[in-house]
């Protein structure tokens, strides 16, 4: 049971996007004859997974936008793909707009293409090199609107090159001829092309210089704005979350460990692992670091930790972390939070 | 006397189509055990700084002017022989990259031990003791087995904190760090920071780290530069410019952070992109994307667009700025009169 089935009851108009216990493993053993080894004498299968995200439940409402954060490996990425269709789950179901989209077929999920975009990190390779910005920016709109004419065409792709910044003239260039930034924001203008409603954007500005950096989370919110757009916005830096984000979910080793209202969690970050996130961060004012120091790493994906996925690293951790899977509970002040130490009130 | 002190610095691309100066008139100095960070954003020449330090640039880059002093000895000049003392034993270098560092095929401690025995004549067994001593200056969990490992079984952060280790290896007096901790995750990044700090404050080791994350910078340096487009802009103590910055630019690239804004409001971006060094801009060459051109009266201050701005010092900083440098007249004058 899934701790959303009891989130309060004041709830408006249901969830444009609603993920409800996915599970994404990534086989590692190769095909069936690599799968077979020979243990004590028998022939045994034996598979490998990494398990990159375990059920995770996740709602996005309509004009917000839901920053998901953690480091690497914790299945962020693999979260904002499944989404989009690009994966498919290995369990659970993904709605969009009350409609099952995860078991559709590649002709059904079309009309859903339209309406969700996505931004990728590194624009660098999101672009082909091979076609000028013009034909980059023609290709979604001609794939979903076969029936538009070259003109109505054109005049689309003026107006997005137009609301991202980049001059209309320069549509005959190629992507090599733009800076990292400008980059940015033709890939921007691609998924802005066909007027989606859903944009996921999977670290947009991490491969960009702080300057260029303002300049593009602007332009994401400007376009929110006016466009009303809901964001699934991956990132692992914090402090832009704080600047951009309406709700915050934070995921560690394939599970979300707590969400909440931005402000929220700023404020009063719950879980240990958020706490010790959101104490990493290098701030400005601090004269010395002050981080909350965890023991270990990470673990691997492979061989998952029994019961919370955090217990080995974790400073309040007992015999009941080690055995059970903490499941996300709803708290007074309107945050989820996965954690058996939260819940019993042994921190705060 | 400083125990680094580099003076006009240039430093140049010889390519085809002629010379990239890719350092100009870059001057510091480093103290012994103190901690400089070198700020900027890609491009803006900070790596070629630190590189030129150990008179690591490649082809076709070279130095063409300026002097490096390192305790006396004139580095410029020097041969690779004597450089090849210096390298790894006075300074040493992290580079940003943990996986790229490490040599595949070769142990952790046979890296080591190749490292001291090439600049010292000991035993193998001496060699791997002190390897295995620094090993464990670097909390890195179970040293001794470390040793036989090779770098793939070790994660991010504990092969960053075997190439800290390597650097601490022979004592240096300097660590040079390029972008120590970019490839890594946040809460490994404070660990390898607050490590890398305690170990220069114990051993009173000098530091100059290269990163574009002002908040690392401020939490572990003592002074700092800031570069654009090949140049030192600003320079002076860490605090005072993240609290006060003087140039244009220092202020815009610490007003564009997200977290100097209110949540959901616009973020104060800096127009355009840094300029490509082999076409700089006439005059200061920040000047396309300042918001000073104009005076607070509406004329216009030609100097921007005409003259490369001296520096002029503002308090403990130094400004390459041709507005600083008029308000720094003006507050001067009255002053005068007055006496």
């Amino acid at each position: 049971m899934s701790s959303t089935a009891h989130a309060p009851a004041a709830e408006p108009a249901s969830p444009l996007l609603e993920i409800r216990g996915v599970e994404k493993r990534f086989s590692l053993s190769g095909d069936f004859l690599e799968q077979l080894k020979f243990k004590g004498g028998k022939l045994v299968r034996e598979q490998k997974h990494v398990h990159a995200i375990n059920g995770v439940d996740l709602d996005i409402q309509r004009g917000e936008a839901l920053c998901v954060v953690g480091e690497s490996g914790c299945g962020k990425s693999t979260v904002a793909r499944t989404v989009m269709g690009l994966l498919h789950p290995s369990a659970g179901e993904i709605r969009y707009d009350g409609e099952r989209i995860d078991d559709l077929s590649h002709q059904a999920l079309m009309p859903y293409r339209r309406r969700m975009q996505m931004i990728f990190q590194n624009p660098y390779a999101s672009l082909n090199p091979r076609m000028t910005i013009q034909q980059t920016l023609e290709e979604p709109i001609r794939l979903h609107h076969p029936d538009w004419s070259a003109q109505r065409v054109k005049d689309q792709v003026a107006e997005v090159m137009d609301s991202v910044g980049i001059a209309a003239d320069w549509g005959a260039r190629y992507g090599h001829e733009f800076s990292g930034g400008q980059r940015q924001r033709i890939a921007i203008a691609r998924a802005l092309a066909v007027d989606p409603e859903f944009i996921v954007a999977d670290e947009p500005i991490s491969a960009l210089d702080v300057s260029i950096q303002a300049q593009v989370l602007n332009l994401l919110m400007e376009a929110q704005q006016q466009r009303n757009l809901t964001y699934l916005f991956i990132t692992h830096d914090l402090a832009v979350v704080e600047h951009f984000g309406t709700r915050v979910a934070v995921m560690y080793l394939g599970r979300v460990c707590e969400v909440a209202p931005t402000a929220t969690l700023f404020a009063r970050p719950r879980h240990p692992y958020t706490q010790a996130l959101m104490s990493a961060i290098p701030r400005l004012e601090d004269d010395r670091p002050q981080h909350i120091r965890l023991q270990g790493e990470v673990p691997t994906p492979v061989n998952l930790p029994s019961g919370c996925v955090f217990h080995g690293r974790c400073p309040h951790a007992n015999a009941r972390c080690r055995s059970e899977i903490p499941e996300l509970i709803v708290s007074d002040d309107g945050s989820q939070v996965a954690c058996h130490a939260v819940e019993e009130g042994r921190i705060d | 006397m400083a125990l680094l002190d580099v003076n006009n610095l240039d430093v140049r691309f010889a390519l085809r189509r002629g010379d990239v100066q890719a350092l100009r008139d870059v001057c510091f100095s480093l103290e012994r055990g103190e901690r400089l960070g070198i700020v900027g954003e890609s491009g803006a020449g900070k790596s070629v700084a630190a590189f030129s330090l150990l008179n690591l640039i490649a082809k076709p880059g070279y130095i063409a002017g300026g002097s490096i002093r390192f305790d006396g000895q004139e580095l410029t000049a020097m041969s690779d022989r004597g450089l090849r003392h210096v390298r790894g034993h006075r300074m040493s270098m992290i580079f940003q990259d943990p996986m790229m560092t490490l040599n595949p095929v070769l142990t952790i401690g046979e890296q080591m031990v190749e490292c001291l025995k090439a600049h010292r004549r000991i035993s193998t067994k001496e060699a791997r003791a002190i390897s295995l001593r620094k090993l464990e200056q670097v909390q890195i969990p179970s040293p001794a087995a470390r040793l036989d490992q090779y770098p793939h079984e070790l994660s991010g952060g504990m092969r960053q904190r075997v190439i800290i280790a390597i650097a601490l290896l022979l004592d240096p007096d300097i660590i040079i760090a390029d972008e120590p901790t970019t490839a890594l995750d946040v809460t490994i990044q404070a660990e390898i920071m607050a490590l890398l700090l305690e170990l220069c404050e114990k051993h009173n080791v000098g530091l100059i780290l290269i990163t574009h994350d002002l908040g690392v910078v401020s939490q572990v340096t003592q002074r700092m530069l800031v570069m654009y487009a090949g140049r030192v802009i600003e320079q002076g103590p860490t605090r005072e410019i993240i609290n006060d910055p003087q140039h244009p630019y220092t202020q815009g690239l610490i007003n564009a952070l997200p977290q100097m804004a209110t949540p959901g409001a616009r973020l104060n971006q800096i127009p355009g992109s840094m300029p490509s060094l082999d076409n700089l801009p006439s005059g200061c060459a920040f000047h396309p994307r300042c918001g000073f051109l104009k005076r607070a009266d509406g004329s216009t201050r030609h100097a921007c667009t005409d003259e490369v701005p001296d520096f002029v010092t503002s308090g403990n900083c130094r400004v390459a700025c041709h507005m600083v440098a008029e308000m720094l007249d003006r507050e001067r004058i009255p002053a005068e009169e007055i006496r």
